[in-house]
């Protein structure tokens, strides 16, 4: 692989790594012929974030010839090349990141002022690919609003917050701190904050409804945002079923997959697999109950047409790393639903990034104002393979 | 004890101690502003001890680490208001965080027009080093131990052994210094008269990274470069350079033919005087190719 790209785009390169690197330790890496993927996840596999660079994001993008490659080094290390994001605007005036897989290596380079070339080679390892599967599409509450507006509102949360609990109903949109059941009465400090419809660009809400997830991991899209300027986008269903929190234009698209407390997830007794989240909370065990066919989050690595598991009726308390089999990275999608249907049982779900196919549609500049009228609905998702 | 420390409140001038004490001093040095001599020992204040070394053409102290590495920092007798000596060379040897700390008494805010007034003397041999700070009217002494100078390292680097010689604008050479990736524990410094010319490399724990600086970049104010040269020099011992790199607005690096780094730092204080940095390195013992 071999792309570049210059100007402030570097800068939003450089974003997206410092985003990614707030859900978790590794920088998966994944070029192929309709752009660039970067994706991390977090240890406990509930949250998850993905971009999307379409090739219209570089001045130059050669995928590689080997379609199935991923790779995935350590996101401090290339955190590092773009360290200073200030000194990045002022100096450098492009960036060319090149794969070189014999030799297990990513070169990037940095053209600066005054001639000056900051060359960093740093090593990765192959690695099984990591998506997710979900579909923003079919949940039935969507909230998009200007970046402005989500980080006013998280301002007035306390850094050290773990959760914030999100609630819709009717006109109206509440934020408040998660506080625990056994908090201390004494020390708890409840803070909320209610804002009306009309703050936000778009306001879609099929029922009342109240989910809880980490606000960390929401910093972490909201820092990306406002310096793109893009609307957030946040996309729910039922407490337990991931919120997905998206940001996208027409050569970018970011998505962040965050898991959300299930509604008797307060229960200790409740069976759970995974590592604790976010410091000592209870883990949640979310997206482990029915629907997950719908919008798991998985790693999925079979081939084609052939599910990976059983879609169950029931609840499966298998830990979802278990599904990791060595074949080949899933190619195969669905056309992405209508806004409130549910995808029958067995079919699998679109991959989000058929959204930011390069298509003659998607030439124009304008940023996607109404998110349920993605272009991507229509893409052919042939065109990927 | 090795620290005197007398604050006296009241307006009593630095000028006005007595004749005869005066007399006793081998060594007054007065400045209205204690910056222009604090801001560049901070520039190599790496290590507690410093020689100190006065002549009539001003003050140099040294600081080394590890027989290794040698650091001067020069500021020449028209630097000062008052630079009296009454022998050729005085040397003696003080704790510099400490010197540093009583230099910075009044806390060293930057109020402008508010300044640090220093009268630094010395009475000889066995005898402390006294310090009189004076700021809005508060009159601090403070005497400093002294001990037996140790003498300086002689790295015997001579303009005629010089190989390769550049000099940057320190802005540039800035940047790369603060994004070093400290896990790399040597520096390698390729000096060459074709590609890359000047290139500074790291090798850390997730990989390796280049710097390079082109001979016409205009960032280059001078490239005398005769041979190529790769040498590469301990992380640790080069990394408290960047002081002196940030306060400086440019710098000479040179290698000479035994791969010895001499990196000179032209620092402006306060008032616009020039001062001298300079670095001295000698190569890390296992020189392997990359």
């Amino acid at each position: 692989m071999d792309c570049v790209s210059t100007g402030g785009n570097v800068k939003v390169l450089a974003k997206a790594i410092h985003s990614l690197s707030r859900i978790g330790e590794e920088l998966y890496l994944e070029p192929m012929e309709d752009g660039l993927t970067l994706r991390a996840v977090n240890s406990s596999r509930s949250a998850f974030a993905c971009f999307m660079l379409s090739p219209l994001f570089f001045q130059r993008y050669q995928a590689p010839p080997d379609q199935a490659f991923h790779c995935k080094m350590p996101i401090k290390s290339v955190q590092a090349v773009f360290r200073s994001l200030s000194s990045l605007e002022r100096s450098v005036e492009k960036c060319r990141i090149q794969m070189n897989s014999e030799k297990s290596r990513l070169t990037i380079t940095l053209h600066c002022k005054h001639g000056l070339l900051k060359t960093h080679n740093l090593s990765f390892q192959d690695c099984e690919s990591l998506q997710a599967v979900f579909d923003k599409e079919s949940r039935g509450n969507v909230l998009q609003a200007q970046p402005r507006l989500w980080v006013d509102t998280v301002l007035h949360f306390p850094p050290s917050l773990e959760e914030v609990c999100v609630s819709v109903s009717g006109e109206r949109v509440w934020l408040k701190n998660h506080v625990e059941d056994d908090a201390d009465p004494s020390r708890a400090m409840m803070t909320e904050l209610c804002l009306s419809s009309e703050e936000f660009d778009h306001f879609a809400i099929s029922s009342q409804n109240s989910i809880t997830f980490c606000l960390k991991e929401l910093r972490g899209l909201l820092t990306f945002a406002e310096s793109s300027g893009l609307p957030v986008s946040m996309y729910f269903d039922d407490p337990g079923s991931p919120v997905v929190l998206s940001v996208s234009d027409s050569v970018l698209e970011a998505n962040f997959v965050l898991a959300t407390l299930s509604e008797d997830s307060h229960q200790h007794s409740h069976s759970n697999s995974k590592a604790e989240r976010c410091k000592a909370q209870p883990p949640p065990d979310d997206f482990m109950s029915d629907d997950m066919d719908s919008y798991l989050i998985a790693m999925e690595t079979s081939e084609l047409a052939v599910p990976s598991y059983e879609p169950a009726p029931h609840p499966c308390s298998t830990n979802h790393r278990a599904r990791l089999s060595s074949t080949r990275q899933e190619e195969e999608e669905e056309e992405e639903e209508e806004l409130l249907d549910r995808p029958p049982s067995k079919k699998f779900c679109s991959l989000f990034f058929g959204s930011v196919l390069p298509a003659s549609t998607q030439l124009t500049s304008q940023t996607t104002r109404s998110q349920e009228v993605l272009a991507s609905d229509s893409e052919d998702e042939g065109e990927k393979e | 004890m090795l620290l005197q420390v007398f604050a006296l409140l009241g307006s009593m001038p630095l000028s006005t101690q007595s004749q005869s004490e005066s007399d006793e001093y081998i060594l007054v040095a007065s400045l209205d502003n204690a910056r222009n001599l604090s801001n560049i020992l901070k520039a190599i204040s790496f290590k507690d001890h410093a020689i100190f070394n006065a002549t009539q053409n001003g003050l140099k102290v040294t600081v080394e680490d590890s027989k290794c590495l040698q650091a001067n920092a020069f500021i020449q007798a028209d630097i000062f208001q008052e630079f009296t000596i009454r022998q050729d060379v005085i040397g003696f040897q003080v704790n510099l965080t400490v010197l540093l700390d009583c230099l910075t008494i009044f806390g060293g805010s930057t109020v402008p027009g508010v300044s640090t007034a220093l009268r630094m003397c010395y009475i000889g041999y066995g005898y402390p080093l006294t310090l009189f700070l004076e700021e809005a009217g508060v009159v601090t002494v403070c005497k400093i131990n002294t001990q037996e100078p140790e003498e300086p390292l002689d790295f015997d680097f001579c303009s005629t052994n010089v190989t390769n010689k550049v000099i940057l604008q320190s802005d540039s050479l800035k940047e790369a210094f603060s994004e070093l990736d400290m896990t790399s524990e040597v520096l390698q410094l390729t000096m060459s008269p074709s590609h890359p010319y000047f290139r500074l490399s790291t090798f850390g724990n997730s990989g390796n990274a280049h710097y390079d600086y082109p001979k016409d970049s205009d960032m280059m104010e001078l490239f005398q470069c005769t041979k190529t040269q790769k040498n590469r020099y301990k992380m640790s011992l080069l990394k408290p350079s960047t002081k002196a790199l940030g306060l400086s607005c440019k710098v000479s690096v040179r290698t000479d033919s035994r791969g010895f780094l001499s990196l000179q730092y032209l620092v402006r204080n306060d008032d616009g005087q020039i001062c001298f940095v300079e670095y001295y390195c000698c190569p890390d013992e296992e020189v392997d190719e990359e």
